[in-house]
């Protein structure tokens, strides 16, 4: 059985959705920034696919670039988590509520 | 040449420009001496051309393109020709003599800068009127005049009747303009130009019935800004405005740039001489029907301003029957006299502490002696004395209405010249005669400034031999362009019954208005609560006419439209978006609770609405497409 | 047929892996089952012949990454539970489905329509580090430079706000406070905290 692009491209949806779910349901800061790891994975899959199937290196590149970016996500992210719980001792998104309208 | 017409062109706008820079300052002396000098420069300039002209020749020049769009083409032209030349030299001579004696007259008010800048801006705005080589041009002056006349008009705004004076004047004129910018329209659409030779090479190649409408339109266009009847209400209420200013503009040459329009387009009219009948017709009337308000009047400058009016009428009767040369040379003349009578009456003014009333003055010629000799010379020249200037134009259009056969115009006329002499001797006298009455009033007069009575003198020696010196190089300089008709008398004794006639007519006239007013002032009850003797003092009742048939119902139009259709349906409109606007706000106020989840949650949802609208108009985008391959 | 059952396989343990980060409410499983899905993932690189993206993913995100968030929970009360309030979890879902759903669809439309040409095509005869180096270090070098400052800069920042005495917002004060704060601290930190 042949794996196409379109396999790949499905998985990659089903790992953003995964992600997405994350994002919108996750209350604790530090599992937030798990989903959006999750999402960035799921874009990268189908970069490295598209490089592939279509024999050129720029989704790589591409690929390559999202991980530098989300290393320094994370650390920066963390440092200001760090500092929120220092201040507050909380990680609860609903608790910040400073930009109440 | 060309720079001569240019100085003539641009001279006032600079001076003008240069007194508007100064003009929220209080007085400075230069700015009016500078205007003055800028508008004497014109007027060398202008009188340089005229010489050029009496050679034969004429100017024209293309400054710049205007509009040019499609096959509308229209150039910033001027042209010098013997028009417009006339026209040049009667603005430039009266507009320098005014500058200089406003000089004097303005010296204590505070908006003196401000007086010169626009003073000067209407110079600029007349040239551009008599010089422009086409319909739009002239418009653009025609236009420009009337702005100045309406800044002047209401110059002393803390004054409600001034603002109102200058309001009504403005709104009457923007009526009349209207009309006249569809005779443009028409002219442009039927000939596709507005060059003044082209369209009148070509005007007599077109039906007759577009003529006739071009011509109508045009005339009422002339009748608002030469304050013809019924538009002539604003031109008394005019008055207003500061003394020199009704000299200059609503005597001498803004009021007369619609009898410049009649003789400009005189190709148009000589097609369509029905249109000058009823002109000539409307003419006589007007003539007739101020001489009678000027009758009676209480008010210096309103009687003079009547007496002006009357005047125009004169200038289109001769302009109606063809006789163009006579109307433009009545202009001229008239402009002479017409200003310096103002200006004389801006001194009296001046002596009598800003008091208009002739019944209360008297006497002033011991005090006022230069005065009382350039205002009697005035009325003279007016009343059409020999050898005044009055004479020789005003009986020339006597003649014309004679020969041309319209007896009834003629005596109209007649009778009209013997109102003149009546209504500008009563003034004279009840200003320079009998006793003093307004010493009950604790007014002691004193003579002008000298040197406005010598910015005066030149208008007094123009007004004296304006007719003699002039009129035949006028004449034969002049009728290269228009129509060249004489007016000849050809039985003499009929010519001579006639002009010694008139002459007897109207002596007779001055002598009936010495005798009833120079002495001492018997106010006659009865006449004066007679029909007539209201019906004329209160202007025929028209201004009371036009209030209860115009003002009044527009009032109440406004007001219906202010509280039915303003407040309730479109302010509540307006009352009515804000409400939805602010309801949905208050409604989705709770969206914004700061959660940053359900933040997220909305972002996400933002961005399915958006993707979904990303795929539908790129399919959309797509079928339409395709349906079009 | 090898390679259909590995990526069957992987797929089925990535999702599997996700899952559980996303759904638990253990904050270790969650960051243990993410490790597992980012080594899973990785196996996608090799198959797909990125040899070099692979290696990376594991060295950066399993080996870096996580061993951040493992440090940084450890200033966390990670045995605290976080309410999670379950609020409406079908729309939740049926959201996220959508939104993958349509970026692909968008992202995928042109692909498959039109034919891209490679900027950079595929050379067999070189190895994948080989040639995502000379790629990388040509054609890329710019964004290649930017991201190595990008990093530099988050590490600092990651130093600064995580060792620094940061725990007082300038916003949050009121006047007062601000300046007492002013008067007990040196000009030095002050300017450093208004950064």
């Amino acid at each position: 059985m042949e794996i196409t692009l379109t396999h790949y491209l499905v998985l990659s949806t089903v790992l953003f959705a995964i992600g997405l779910i994350g994002v919108m349901r996750r209350k604790n800061l530090l599992m937030l920034f798990f989903a959006t790891e999750i999402l960035l994975n799921a874009v990268n899959i189908g970069m490295a696919a598209i490089s592939h199937y279509r024999g050129d290196y720029t989704g790589q590149m591409f690929a390559f670039f999202i991980i530098a970016i989300a290393a320094s996500e994370v650390a920066v992210g963390l440092g200001l988590l760090i500092v929120w719980y220092k201040r507050t001792g909380k990680i609860d998104l609903d608790q910040m509520t400073s930009m109440r309208g | 040449m060309e720079v001569y017409l240019y100085i003539a062109l641009f001279a006032p706008l600079v001076g003008s420009l240069f007194a508007g820079l100064f003009g929220a300052y209080p007085k400075m002396l230069f700015t009016g001496v500078i205007a003055s000098g800028l508008l004497f420069a014109s007027f060398v300039s202008s009188a340089i051309l005229l010489n050029y002209v009496l050679a034969g020749h004429t100017v024209h020049v293309e400054m710049m393109t205007w509009i040019a769009a499609g096959d509308l083409y229209i150039p910033f032209g001027f042209v010098v020709d013997q028009v417009s030349v006339t026209m040049m030299m009667v603005v430039s001579v009266v507009s320098t003599v005014v500058h200089v004696y406003s000089i004097g007259y303005m010296a204590h008010d505070k908006g003196f800068n401000r007086f010169f800048s626009y003073l000067s801006a209407f110079v600029f705005s007349m040239m551009v009127l008599v010089m422009s080589d086409n319909f739009l041009g002239l418009f653009i002056g025609w236009e420009g005049v009337g702005l100045c006349s309406w800044l002047l008009i209401g110059f002393w705004y803390h004054k409600e009747s001034a603002t109102w004076a200058a309001n009504e004047a403005f709104i009457m004129n923007r009526i009349a303009d209207l009309a006249m910018l569809i005779g443009i329209f028409m002219m442009y659409w039927n000939l596709g130009s507005l060059q003044y030779d082209v369209v009148f090479a070509n005007v007599a190649t077109l039906p007759m019935h577009i003529i006739t409408w071009i011509g109508i339109f045009l005339f009422i266009g002339a009748m608002g800004k030469s304050a013809q009847f019924p538009l002539h209400t604003w031109l008394a209420d005019a008055m207003e405005g500061p003394t020199p200013v009704s000299a200059l503009i609503h005597a001498a040459t803004m009021v007369t740039a619609g009898v410049y329009l009649v003789v400009r387009a005189n190709p148009i009219y000589s097609e369509i001489p029905d249109v000058g009948n009823a002109i000539a017709s409307l003419g006589a009337f007007v003539a007739m029907f101020a001489a009678t308000m000027a009758l009676v009047n209480r008010d210096m400058k309103r009687i003079i301003a009547y007496s002006t009016l009357s005047q125009l009428g004169y200038m289109f009767v001769a302009a109606g029957l063809g006789a163009y040369w006579v109307a433009l040379f009545h202009l001229m003349a008239h402009a002479f006299f017409k200003a310096l009578l103002f200006l004389g009456a801006g001194n009296v003014m001046h002596a009598m502490h800003d008091e208009l009333d002739p019944f209360k003055m008297g006497g002033l010629k011991k005090s006022m002696k230069v005065t009382w000799i350039f205002m009697t010379l005035a009325s003279v020249a007016l009343a059409g004395i020999y050898p005044l200037a009055g004479f020789f134009s005003k009986d020339l259009i006597l003649e014309v209405a004679f020969v041309e056969q319209h007896y009834i115009l003629y005596t109209v006329l007649l009778l009209t010249a013997g109102l003149t002499a009546f209504y500008s001797f009563r003034l004279v006298a009840l200003i320079f005669h009998g006793n003093e009455r307004h010493l009950e009033h604790g007014i002691h007069p004193h003579e002008a400034y000298s040197f406005m009575l010598y910015a005066m003198a030149p208008l007094a020696v123009l007004a004296v031999i304006a007719g003699m010196v002039f009129k035949t190089p006028y004449y034969l300089m002049v009728t290269n362009l228009l129509p060249a008709m004489t007016y000849h008398i050809h039985n003499h004794t009929t010519f001579w019954i006639m002009t010694i006639g008139t002459q007897l007519f109207v002596i007779a006239a001055i002598t009936y208005a010495y005798k009833k007013y120079a002495k001492a002032v018997k106010v006659d009850k009865k006449v004066e609560s007679g029909l007539l003797y209201q019906l004329l003092y209160n202007q025929y009742y028209i201004p009371k006419i036009y209030d209860e048939v115009f003002s009044k119902p527009y009032l109440k139009l406004s007001k219906l439209a202010w509280k039915e259709i303003d407040l309730k349906i479109v302010d509540a409109t307006v009352d009515g978006i804000a409400n939805v606007i602010y309801q949905t706000g208050e409604k989705t106020h709770t969206m914004q609770n700061g959660n940053l989840s359900s933040m997220l949650r909305w972002m996400v949802i933002g961005l399915v609405v958006l993707l979904v609208l990303a795929v539908a108009f790129t399919a959309g985008y797509n079928a339409v497409n395709l349906q079009a391959m | 047929m090898f390679e259909a059952i590995a990526f069957y396989l992987f797929a089925a343990l990535t999702i599997v892996m996700f899952t559980i980060t996303v759904m638990t409410s253990q904050a270790l499983y969650a960051l243990t089952a993410m490790a597992a899905g980012m080594i899973f993932i990785s196996a996608f690189f090799f198959i797909l012949g990125a040899d070099f993206l692979g290696a990376i993913q594991i060295i950066v995100y399993t080996g870096a990454v996580m061993a951040i968030y493992a440090f940084g929970m450890m200033f966390f009360d990670t045995t605290r539970n976080v309410i999670e309030k379950r609020s409406n979890p079908r729309f939740v879902v049926v959201l996220g489905a959508l939104a993958a759903v349509l970026v692909v669809f968008i992202v995928l439309a042109p692909i498959v329509t039109t034919n891209l040409n490679a900027n950079y095509p595929i050379d067999l005869a070189v190895g994948n580090s080989q040639a995502i180096g000379m790629v990388l270090f040509t054609k890329y070098l710019v964004p290649f430079e930017l991201a190595a400052v990008m990093l530099l800069v988050a590490m600092i920042a990651g130093i600064v706000l995580a060792g620094k005495k940061m725990d007082k917002s300038l916003t949050l004060m009121t006047e007062e406070d601000i300046a007492l704060m002013h008067d007990s601290f040196t000009h030095e930190a002050t300017q450093e905290e208004a950064h």
